[in-house]
């Protein structure tokens, strides 16, 4: 117990430096413009939340009966309200609070901002000056989960400060799904979402992770995401943001320590209203035979603007890296830019690639649609869907079939 | 149902339709033949009303009604409907997906997939990918649902080999209900080419085009003899002799 006690004391006084340290990219925020909300009280059932709560949750594939999960985790605001785990995975998969997780066990020194640099930026700091808990999540050794956990991270209350820091390890050979929804209360208008996340997929492990954020139009966002894989590991994740945000600026890293680890990122953002979105993924190819692919599919409309980062960097021969990012700029006012990046460090053989392109919709198509009867708008938004809709490997069915939906409302919305 | 009059269409500010008329009555099928670059796919998309052919004079009329500023969706609800000669790439829709906006229910997607045997391209992104033969199907499968009464049908012999040239006859008669004795028949303006399509599909009457004009009409058969022999040059030669 010395031992975390001795480390919080350390974090701390890094933090304590670099709290108004300000990040490379996205707009700098004065993080006193937020409070952070009082606890609550646990519940026994996601339905005492109420239907504006549950109908938001669900937006974000948060499903409150619960069924098609192994475990459910909710926070709203800073408060981690309700947990529950089904029985048959009792033994398999462990879930609590991270903060709990922290007092439990000793060895989560070894995870404890290790991914993350606590003294990143202001934001990494400010989550460990004022954390408000985030979910641990463990998936035991050879335990292969494929039916998904899923978080929500709630936040209920205007001007309010969630700043989680969420670990998950998935022990060798063990596979965990994971779906997190981010939203707000529809009442709620500025906020600042805070998330660090650290995970660490171990040998011949697999870690699905996707998240859907919906976010409101004075909403700040600032997540901090590091992926450590082990030998052999596998790590996809699936990111999708389709409701406006006053700024989000993310860039998640994958390092790929151990040989033969794969990583996948894909990201579905439609830029509304005047977003302003800066969101990147880093693969760091540390050992040989390791790959990675980043595949980024954007559309601005209205007056956001869309800054679309990729990073590879190839340190061992034998890897691989390709970044695929692709937008659609559908408003006179709006911006996408794509900024692909490549770096090959004293590895001769690693091979980096990556196609960017940014363009209309065609013409062609739109009115090859209308020939079959479609109107233009129609036309425009099934063609935009299209462009969206990524095969995106560990989505449950049914979430499928709720991003679709989703797309479908968002682009007949948008137009 | 369908006449056009004296029209001039432009591509891009050029003209390339100068003086086509052209009338087709219920149930008809018709023959477009002309060589390379005469305008028969300009006519067949100005008919349809996509927005890079610019009708510059002249008049389309649907059973009396003037359609030249109809955008291409409403002339689909009316009862047009076009099989593309290449058609775009659409990622990340299927086939199948499209077939679902399409559909007004004289023909389901899996029977009409099936008697085409295409049916492993409707989980497929539309176009992407397709042969051309593939694309024809697609093509042809998109107006069976879509069941027009008068389909335009842009080269749908054109990169098919002999043994799918079949299937896509037997598509286009099932189309313009020719298969049937007691169904309604349906009206179609068929580009050719290679005039292969005539040994399946029972045309009414041909139409051959030179240098954006219609200058002659006749026997789909008799005329395709003619050109067979004589090539697109005596077309040309008679045509001028005709001071057309």
């Amino acid at each position: 117990m010395r031992q975390v006690q001795r480390l919080i004391e350390e974090l701390n006084k890094k933090a304590k430096e670099a709290q108004f340290k300000q990040a490379p990219y996205g707009p700098d925020l004065d993080l006193s413009a937020f409070f952070l909300p009082p606890e609550r009280e646990a519940v026994d059932s996601l339905e005492e939340l109420g239907e504006e709560v549950v109908s938001r949750a669900l937006e974000v594939g948060i499903e409150t009966r619960e069924e098609r999960r192994a475990g459910t985790y909710f926070q709203l605001d800073r408060a981690p309200i309700y947990k529950k785990m089904q029985e048959f995975y009792k033994g398999k998969l462990e879930m609590m609070s991270s903060e709990e997780a922290l007092r439990k066990y000793d060895w989560m020194v070894d995870y404890w901002w290790k991914a993350i640099p606590v003294d990143t930026d202001k934001y990494t700091a400010t989550a460990q000056l004022l954390q408000t808990h985030g979910y641990f999540l463990r998936a035991l050794p050879g335990e292969r989960i494929e039916t998904p956990v899923q978080a929500c991270l709630f936040i209920s209350e205007d001007r309010a400060m969630q700043s989680v820091h969420n670990v998950v390890i998935v022990e060798e050979g063990g596979e965990l799904n994971v779906l997190t929804g981010c939203t707000i209360s529809p009442k709620v208008r500025s906020g600042i979402h805070i998330g660090i996340s650290e995970f660490y997929v171990k040998r011949g492990a697999t870690l699905i992770f996707t998240m859907i954020h919906n976010w409101g139009e004075e909403f700040e966002v600032r997540p901090r995401t590091v992926v450590v894989l082990e030998e052999g590991a596998t790590f996809v994740s699936n990111y999708i943001l389709l409701r406006p945000v006053k700024s989000l600026q993310a860039y998640p890293t994958a390092i790929l320590r151990g040989e033969g680890a794969r990583v996948t990122f894909n990201s579905i953002i439609y830029g509304r209203g005047k977003s302003l979105i800066d969101m990147g993924s880093r693969i760091i190819l540390e050992a040989p035979h390791t790959r990675g692919e980043s595949i980024a599919r954007s559309i601005g409309s209205d007056e956001s603007k869309l800054y679309m980062r990729g990073q590879l960097v190839g340190r061992a021969n034998e890897t691989k890296g390709h970044l695929d990012c692709r937008g659609i700029l559908l408003s006179p006012k709006a911006l996408i830019e794509a900024i692909p990046e490549l770096v090959a460090e004293k590895a001769p053989l690693s091979d980096l690639s990556h196609e960017a392109a940014i363009g209309p919709i065609a013409e062609e198509a739109v009115e090859y649609l209308m020939a079959r009867g479609v109107k233009r708008d129609e036309a425009i938004s099934i063609i935009t869907r299209g462009f969206l809709s990524l095969k995106m490997p560990g989505l449950p069915k049914f979430l499928e079939r709720e991003i679709d939906r989703a797309l479908q409302l968002t682009t007949a919305e948008a137009l | 149902m369908l006449v056009v009059e004296d029209l001039a269409v432009e591509i891009d500010g050029k003209l390339v339709l100068k003086r086509v008329n052209l009338s087709i009555g219920e149930g008809e099928a018709h023959i477009l033949m002309g060589p390379n670059g005469s305008g028969k796919t300009t006519l067949l998309r100005a008919i349809m009303g996509l927005g890079k052919y610019k009708v510059v004079k002249g008049r389309i009329l649907w059973y009396g009604q003037e359609i030249n500023d109809m955008p291409p969706d409403e002339r689909a609800k009316l009862g047009l409907g076009i099989a593309f000669q290449k058609a775009p790439v659409i990622r990340g829709i299927t086939l199948r997906q499209i077939g679902g906006h399409i559909t007004n229910g004289e023909h389901t997607l899996e029977v009409m997939a099936k008697q085409l045997g295409c049916e492993e391209l409707l989980d497929r992104d539309l176009n992407y990918g397709f042969s051309g033969g593939e694309m024809k199907k697609a093509e042809l499968l998109q107006l069976l649902l879509q069941a027009p009464r008068l389909a335009l049908i842009d080269e749908p012999e054109s990169g098919v080999d002999l043994d799918n040239i079949a299937i896509i006859g037997e598509a286009i008669n099932l189309l313009l209900g020719k298969t049937k004795v007691l169904e309604e028949k349906k009206a179609g303006l068929i580009i050719t080419h290679t005039g292969h399509i005539l040994d399946y599909v029972n045309a009414d009457y041909g139409h051959v085009m030179i240098e954006g004009v219609i200058v002659c009409g006749g026997n789909p058969r008799d005329l395709f003899k003619q050109i067979r022999e004589h090539g697109y040059e005596g077309c040309l030669e008679c045509a001028r002799s005709r001071g057309l």
